[in-house]
């Protein structure tokens, strides 16, 4: 299976998956770390994946969304932004509505 | 090592009609953070208007540029926000 594939499947398998460095308990980046508090604090479950243990990952998920950075969040299969886009969102109230399913 | 100024002009031709404030926040050359108004966003969502600014950026986003901390405005929200007060 290609990373695309293996991409794809994760982010079409889970309803709400984040792509960071390190884990929610032990993030290895600032904006990982951010991202991760940011989900925590909408009481929102999702699905990570440590794209420091997938180098192959890492990249794919780059060229999967055409955004250069990591983290990347997914809702549903859409890719929703970075750690920039997500506190943007939180702030307004929209992401918690997407993760309620608006 | 990479420049603010760099950044902005990239941007600035990039998009046209854009304005780039950029800072070199930790002064490491790595981590950015800016504030870009263009016409063109009034059409794009939010993460399509990160995305075009990252298109200017090239190759550099992502590896010279470790990270980009982004605000993005359209002409109108530029208008109100205090970069129109400053005549930024």
């Amino acid at each position: 299976m290609s990373v695309n594939e293996q991409i794809e499947q994760i982010v079409k398998g889970n309803d709400v998956v984040l792509f960071m460095k390190g884990t929610p308990m032990f993030p290895q980046c600032g904006f990982s770390a951010r991202a991760t508090a940011i989900l925590q604090q909408c009481g929102s479950k999702f699905h990570h994946v440590n794209v420091l243990a997938d180098g192959e990952i890492r990249e794919g998920v780059k060229a999967y969304s055409n955004w250069p950075t990591i983290p990347q969040l997914y809702v549903r299969g859409e890719f929703v932004g970075g750690s920039d886009i997500m506190m943007e969102m939180f702030q307004s109230g929209e992401l918690q509505k997407k993760l309620a399913g608006g | 090592m990479f420049h603010a100024s760099e950044i902005k002009r990239l941007i600035e031709a990039g998009l046209p009609g854009a304005v780039a404030l950029i800072n070199d926040d930790a002064g490491d050359g790595e981590h950015f953070s800016g504030d870009v108004m263009a016409p063109g966003f009034a059409t794009l969502s939010l993460v399509q208007q990160h995305q075009a600014v990252y298109r200017a950026l090239g190759r550099h986003m992502g590896t010279d540029i470790h990270a980009l901390q982004l605000k993005t405005y359209t002409p109108d929200q530029w208008a109100k926000s205090p970069h129109a007060k400053n005549g930024a």
